[in-house]
């Protein structure tokens, strides 16, 4: 304070300064520096509001500009009665400012705030109360804690809502105080008003955070009320519940996180040892307790969902970190859409988001994948905002993206912003390291920049280069010789360091170089920068240590000149070097190691991203912003072992009743404008009244988690809908044990698939422990025996998408369980319904089914939980069990496969390829489309070495060869699978076919219906995706039906034989309709086929991509008119 | 958790000091001079910036800093994010949130931050409710105020404080009852030097300006509301009912708001309504370059592309330009480096060309950055993602509003690379 003061009495010294005023003249008045404020005073002394006020206005623009108005205090607070309130309320202000200098004077207003208190207008008894907060005295203290208690139980909710704010700062001003301030917080923690929820949490946060028990009974409500709490509120109770929910709830992913460890290792591990990890884990698996999630667990992340959805920056991000730090890993993929979204906002708000996407897309690279693009820099975004964009970009990138990433990088590198051009090199050398396939190519991008005009551009080039040549420095001799020619030019300390240690470490590789260029420095040894000296004396060491004939007197030349160096280091350096590789007769035992110490082989650096691990601190916190705890940081506890008891949060059932209006749940309220009404309305409103009542946030407690474990019931449908339909995923998800694992699989094998591993998948379909994926495994090893293209197999094994996997989970389950027939009216709800609202009937009925349970008066609302939840648990298992041993069905018709010609008998010299799409996903990479081929040898003697050479292919296609065929005897054939990426167009694929003695040049050209595979849409997503990609996007064409075309049947199976798509089930006989993607970008094709009276049809194809759109509208119609 | 707050203009005056809890010494704006002097651009200083004791939280926002202190850990986007609601209502209250308006009215200012923060915890920023506290000024209101003495300052306490709709005065009544509604779109966009899009997507905001009487419950409903991919809403909006319906439903705050946000997502085709042809090269020698940029239509939907700037933000080398342009005007700014070349209405018939040399400063060596373009342009009548509103209906007062509403295209960051 002392500080401050003395500073605006130096300013107020300059009194020439002209002083802002409403009244011009006032400039005059300050021509005394002693008396200046003698007509402020007049002025507050007089009868007339219009001076005071006119008085206090200047007052309060002296505080504003920070100068000292303390002399004014008395003439100031005789005005604290004034009738006139603008005045009063400058007189407040000026007192908050100046009491804590004053106490003595200040102490004469406490009775007017005193009487305030009393004031029957809650207005006034809420603005005294903030005074007398306010004022920062500590003699009042006693009056204070009084006045707070008093104003906890006042009517007013907002009088209670100033107590709340009041008590964080008594405990600032008074920490003795906090056993007293706790019992008022418990107090108003149980308020049931929204007004109050938001404040009182805050002085909870700043008071007793610690008193995690204060929270359990009103954690229910607060999480009901939550949406309706005004948004600096909400901010506060998340951040909260967050840590609440860390202490109260199990790990959702706790199966998950076991297998991750796993998956990881597999990821880089040996498949032997990962076998070994896998047959580890179903037994780790089996010992833990099968996780169900707490309903009040799933309140929380219900709750808090719409907030997403918040026009307040703040608030996204809260709702963001809760669900990144609770929410099940299947769940958490919803934030990034809204993250995304805040990207558009004010660049501060960016530069913390993208803080914070950068911790996130390390844990959790998949969330952010589709929103790559939405990462690319413009010029004119902030440095910093640039960086932190890279950050993402390289945190992003993996085999699939690395060459869009690249061309983006390349075109950074063209940017005028220096320090963002240096940011984007070491990215493209972090992508390098990390992405073993382009290393070669970033390797020579970045030897490319050497030859760049911009000094920084290449000094960060080299030391980038530096890096990845320590991974692999046999094969690049020649850059290293390139960068020795460099060094004359460059002058970037760091960059010379870095040159003098790549031919220092790898001197054996440039043994005639290495002593020249010590020979170059010595001579400017004198001027060089201290890094660059110390890896002088380090190269000149190795020289002498490699090629002592050459280097030893340029190396006791250069050790001479360390030794007199400025800079202690060197000196220090060049004496420890000297003893240790100059042979004398003292030189100790270390001596004899010089070598293995100077040339041990160094491990590669791991090039990091600066955010990893940044996660242990809260998202969104400033401590994760700044990577450094910050003052009052409220540790992220970590999950328990088992959890407490979840009866703490259970409350008497009638307080709980007694809810709170929210405006935001009925839509009509305004029809019920008076008060009356809305409380009839409230008791009359039974406990499921309907679906609208019952997914209200306000909704009672115990309904809730009733309702909660009634939606779980009906987990299996809503499982397919939080899958399909982001919007609403997660919403009412109630996982249960076996659905989680079974989700996880999935998840697990789409990721393998990823990372070409099918064999992978199947172990990690060993790992589940039911029966039928073994089943299901040994159907798939007899079908691949086989080598025939039945479906049953691309259906198990196209699980690319959750969408998919999870319709078809829900297709393959259809069989006479129980838990089936209580989802059978998902099935057969009318298609016009939205899925929503059918999803809500469901779960009503479902839960009415269940047992014949009623939902009980919800005095004991907790055991029916627990009871429902463990009836579930052995309802799914059964539901999971059968759900794979059914077989799957598609509607690709088998035996409609078309062969083509690769290499005709008597081209190839006896030896005869055919090739035919087998329209099974292939595997190693699901994105590439699978072509068999077929060889024939007719000729008399052995082919040997079959393989493929020189594929000369489109930008952007890819080829996975087959494997080598050694032998192939006379007269024998030989079929193998090859993938190619078409990258969703019908260019042909080139290559060279090979044998041991001829070379043919050969071509794959796909038809547009082969660059699919089929998607199982359920008719309403059908239609609703229809709903997306229309327009431009949707192209119709009628037809007249071939003579053949009589029925619904043919029409079925021409057009699957034209595309590999499957049939979408459909209510009308007048139509087909069928679905697919394409198999590079996943792009869905949807083909419509209506039937008209007289052998009319039209034909409506959606497909994004609209070339492949028209392709396929023309196929399909010659198909169709045959 | 909000200490004190600085307001700093751009040439580091610092004028308006406000303190909340105990009073700071303005000296610890002195590690936020030293961040801004290292940053050289004002929009490169961090947010965040950490002393011993205490973290600056800053924003920049017409030309002035907002410089927070905070003591203890706090979500840094809530302080930002309250910040720029302080910006805002600066802006709602002068009609510009700059130094000088600031300065005018400082004792409005100063009681706007006294009622939105209390004891650094948000207290009242909803527009409605501080209007009703403290009445923004106006010119006949100052005259009468001067003349009487009366004040500013609301006699009562508002009513939205109190109600379940904080965001609403009470007691509104208008003559003429109306409801306005803007959509305005903008299109996001970088195109690479082919003319092909990398990336585009369109971000749209819906303003209102709703002036209705008493409590008026209004729906609104879309054509094509699966467009929408994304979106955020303004408090008032009820999140169930859009999620069952897609219907916006709400009780809507008096006066000017925006209504929500949404956003196009990529996976959408993006019109691209212009396609610009350009060359932009320098020579080896001769210390100069050439320029020549052609703007046309390209997805317009058949209307007219109005108020098209393109900008181009030059090497530093650049010295001078000489250009020709068949339509508009351009000016060179030598100083920033930034071309801009105001075209206003496009002709398909005649398309705007600019085309010249530049001149370089003598002895450097040709720039090896290539410029990018941005792009501004206006469509009016025209939302580019096709969204359409259906109706809007009013429940619970008995008058027939009036209705309207507008569709705007704009460029949001659209830029060309080169």
């Amino acid at each position: 304070m002392s500080a401050s003061s003395a500073f605006s009495d130096e300013k107020g010294g300059s009194a020439s300064e002209p002083e802002y005023g409403h009244d011009p003249a006032s400039g005059g008045i300050f021509s005394s520096d002693y008396k200046r404020h003698d007509d402020l005073k007049e002025m507050l002394d007089s009868n007339k509001d219009s001076l005071k006020l006119e008085a206090m206005k200047r007052i309060v623009a002296m505080i504003a500009r920070g100068k000292n108005a303390s002399d004014l205090f008395p003439a100031v607070v005789k005005n604290v009665a004034c009738k006139n309130i603008e005045v009063k309320k400058l007189v407040y202000v000026y007192l908050v400012r100046y009491a804590e200098e004053q106490q003595d004077l200040a102490l004469l207003s406490i009775s007017t705030f005193q009487r305030g208190l009393k004031d029957p207008n809650q207005l006034i008894r809420a603005s005294a109360l903030r005074v007398l907060s306010s004022i920062r005295v500590t003699i009042i203290v006693p009056i204070m804690m009084l006045a707070i208690k008093e104003a906890a139980s006042d009517m007013s909710p907002y009088v209670r809502k100033t107590a709340a704010h009041a008590i964080p700062k008594l405990h600032s001003l008074d920490p003795e105080q906090k056993d007293q301030l706790i019992e008022v917080i418990e107090k108003l923690l149980a308020d049931k008003t929204t007004l109050v929820a938001g404040s009182v949490v805050m002085a909870f946060e700043e008071v007793c955070p610690d008193r995690i028990d204060l929270i359990h009974k009103n954690y229910r409500k607060l999480c009901n009320l939550l949406i309706d709490v005004e948004e600096w509120g909400q901010v506060v109770i998340i951040n909260m519940l967050t840590r609440y929910a860390r202490t109260q709830f199990l790990n959702p992913n706790i199966n998950e996180s076991l297998l991750e460890e796993n998956s990881e290792k597999a990821f880089y591990a040996s498949d032997d040892e990962e076998e070994e990890d896998k047959k580890a884990e179903p037994a780790t698996l089996a010992k833990r307790k099968p996780y169900v999630m707490d309903p009040d667990h799933r309140l929380l992340l219900r709750n808090t969902k719409p907030l997403l959805q918040s026009r307040n920056a703040a608030v996204v991000m809260a709702v963001a970190q809760l669900y990144f730090h609770l929410a099940p890993k299947a769940e958490v993929g919803i934030i990034a859409k809204a993250l995304v979204r805040l990207m558009r906002s004010h660049s501060e708000v960016q530069y913390v988001v993208l803080q914070n996407v950068a911790t996130m897309s390390i844990k959790r690279r998949g969330m952010f994948e589709p929103y790559l693009k939405s990462f690319y820099i413009r010029s004119t975004d902030p440095t910093q905002i640039k960086v932190l964009k890279l950050e993402v970009l390289t945190n992003l990138a993996n085999e699939t993206n690395i060459s869009t990433i690249l061309r983006e990088f390349q075109t950074y590198i063209k940017s005028m912003d220096k320090d963002f051009v240096a940011a984007s090199i070491q990215a493209i050398g972090r992508c390098a390291t990390n992405i073993g396939e382009v290393r070669d190519t970033c390797l020579n991008g970045l030897v490319q920049l050497l030859s760049n005009r911009d000094e920084l551009v290449v000094a960060e080039s080299v030391v980038v280069i530096k890096k990845l040549l320590q991974m692999q420095p046999e094969q690049h001799s020649d850059i290293i010789k390139h960068m020795a020619k460099l060094i004359d030019n460059i002058q970037v300390p760091m960059a010379r360091a870095s040159i003098l240690w790549l031919i220092g470490e790898y001197c054996e590789h440039v043994p005639k170089i290495a002593p020249d260029v010590l020979r170059k420095m010595a001579k400017s040894f004198t001027n060089e920068e201290d890094i660059v000296k110390l890896q002088i004396i380090n190269l000149a060491a190795k020289l002498y240590l490699t090629n002592s004939k050459q280097s030893k007197l340029l190396t006791q030349y250069v050790l001479n000149l360390a030794k007199y160096d400025q800079n202690y280091d060197i000196r220090d350096r060049a004496r420890f070097i000297r003893q240790l590789i100059v042979p004398t007769d003292k030189s100790g035992a270390l001596s004899k190691y010089a070598k293995k110490l100077f040339l041990a082989l160094k491990p590669a650096p791991v090039l990091e991203s600066p955010f990893k691990d940044r996660d242990h601190f809260q998202l969104g916190s400033l401590s994760h912003l700044l990577n450094a705890k910050a003052a009052g940081y409220q540790e992220l506890p970590n999950w328990p072992e088992s959890a407490p008891d979840p009866s703490v949060r259970n409350v008497e059932v009638i307080t709980l009743l007694e809810r709170v209006t929210t405006l935001t749940s009925i839509p009509d309220w305004s029809k019920c404008s008076s008060r009356k009404d809305r409380k009839e309305k409230k008791v009359e409103k039974p406990f499921y009244s309907d679906s609208e009542g019952e997914s209200g946030p306000t909704e009672s407690a115990d309904s809730e988690s009733d309702s909660g474990s009634g939606s779980a019931s009906a987990s299996g449908s809503d499982e397919s809908g939080s899958g399909s339909e982001s919007e609403e995923s997660g919403e009412e998800t109630e996982s249960d044990e076996e659905e989680e694992d079974e989700e996880e699989e999935k998840k697990k094998r789409k990721k393998l698939d990823k990372t070409k591993a099918k064999k992978q998948a199947e172990e990690s379909a060993e790992s589940e422990q039911s029966s039928s994926a073994e089943d299901r495994k040994r159907g798939r090893k007899a079908v691949k025996n086989q080598k025939s293209a039945s479906e049953s197999e691309s259906e198990s094994e196209s699980s690319e998408s959750e969408e998919e996997s999870e319709e078809e989970s829900e297709e393959e389950s259809e069989s006479d369980t129980n838990v089936r027939k209580k989802r059978t009216p998902v099935l057969k709800q009318p298609p016009k319904q939205s899925k929503k609202e059918s999803k809500k009937e469901t779960q009503e009925m479902s839960l009415l089914d269940l047992d014949d349970y009623e939902p009980a008066p919800a005095s004991a609302s907790v055991t029916p939980v627990n009871f429902l939840s463990s009836s579930l648990v052995s309802d799914l298992e059964g539901l999971s069990l059968t759900d794979t041993i059914l077989a799957p069905t598609t509607l690709a018709p088998s035996g409609s496969i078309k062969m083509y010609e690769l290499l005709h008998r008597i081209k190839g010299e006896g030896l005869a390829v055919e090739y035919c799409f087998s329209r099974q996903p292939f595997s190693p990479e699901p994105n590439m489309v699978a072509v068999q081929i077929q060889f024939t040898n007719n000729t008399n003697s052995e082919t040997k070495n079959l393989h493929i050479e020189d594929p000369r292919l489109q930008s952007g296609m890819r080829i996975r060869e087959f494997a080598e065929i050694d032998v192939l005897a006379a007269g024998e054939s030989v079929t193998v699978v090859m993938g190619i990426d078409f990258c969703d167009s019908t260019q042909a694929a080139n290559f060279q076919l090979c044998t041991h003695t001829r070379k043919f040049f050969v071509s794959i050209q796909p038809p547009v219906g082969e660059l699919m595979t089929p998607a199982f849409l359920t008719e309403n997503d059908f239609k609703k995706e229809q709903g997306k990609l229309m327009g431009m996007n949707e192209i119709l064409e009628k037809l007249t039906l071939g003579e053949k075309c009589v029925n619904e049947h043919v029409i079925v199976e021409r057009v699957t034989a034209t595309a590999n798509l499957s049939r979408v089930p459909c209510g009308s006989d007048k139509e087909c309709r069928f679905a697919g993607k394409t198999v590079s970008s996943g792009c869905l094709v949807l083909v419509t086929v209506t039937t008209k009276e007289g052998g009319g049809a039209q034909l409506t194809v959606n497909c994004e991509k609209m070339l492949i759109g028209t392709m396929l509208v023309k196929d399909i119609l010659q198909a169709l008119s045959q | 958790m909000i200490h004190s707050l600085f307001l700093i203009n751009n040439a580091g005056d610092l004028f308006l000091e406000k303190h909340w809890k105990s009073v700071i010494s303005r000296s610890i704006c002195d590690y936020f001079f030293e961040a801004r002097e290292k940053a050289v651009e004002p929009d490169n200083v961090p947010p965040v910036i950490r002393s011993p004791h205490h973290y600056l939280i800053n924003i920049y926002r017409e030309k002035i800093f907002f410089v927070s202190v905070i003591q203890t850990e706090v979500p840094p986007l809530f302080v930002i994010e309250f910040l720029h609601r302080v910006a805002e209502t600066f802006q709602d209250y002068f009609g510009e949130c700059s130094e000088t308006t600031i300065k005018d009215n400082v004792v409005i200012v100063y009681e706007l931050l006294e009622e939105m923060l209390d004891n650094g915890f948000p207290l009242a920023t909803e527009s409605n409710i501080l209007k009703e506290l403290i009445r923004p000024p106006t010119i006949l209101r100052s005259m009468v105020n001067t003349i009487t003495g009366s004040s500013n300052v609301g006699e009562t306490l508002p009513t939205g404080q109190l109600s379940s709709i904080p965001w609403r005065r009470a007691g509104v009544k208008y003559t003429n009852n109306e409801a306005y509604f803007d959509v305005v779109e903008e299109i996001d966009a970088i195109l690479d030097k082919s003319g092909t899009t990398v990336f585009a997507e369109i971000q749209g905001v819906i303003d209102a300006c709703v002036k209705l009487s008493g409590m008026p419950d209004l729906s609104l409903s879309f054509m094509n509301p699966r467009l929408l991919d994304d979106v955020s809403f303004h408090p008032c909006v009820r999140y169930k009912r859009w999620e069952s319906e897609r219907v916006i439903s709400f009780i809507p705050p008096d006066g000017n708001f925006q209504l929500m946000s949404y956003h196009i997502s990529a996976q959408n085709l993006v019109a691209i309504p212009i396609y610009v042809k350009q060359n932009i090269s320098f020579f080896e020698t001769g210390s100069s370059g050439r320029l020549d940029i052609t703007v046309g239509p390209k997805q317009t939907m058949g209307k007219t592309v109005e108020c098209l700037v393109v900008t181009v933000h030059m090497p530093k080398v650049v010295l001078s330009a000489n250009l020709n342009a068949t339509q508009g005007t351009y000016n060179y700014d030598p100083v920033t480096k930034i071309l801009l070349w105001d075209i206003g209405k496009l002709n398909p018939q005649k398309l705007p060309n600019l085309k010249g040399s530049l001149s370089l400063q003598s002895g450097a060596p040709k720039p090896e950055e290539s410029p990018s373009l941005n792009i501004d342009l206006k469509i009016q009548q025209l939302a580019i993602s096709g969204l359409k509103v259906n109706r809007l209906d009013m429940y619970g007062e008995k008058y027939k509003p009036f209705k309207g509403v507008k569709y705007v295209t704009k460029a949001g960051k659209f830029q060309v690379r080169t």
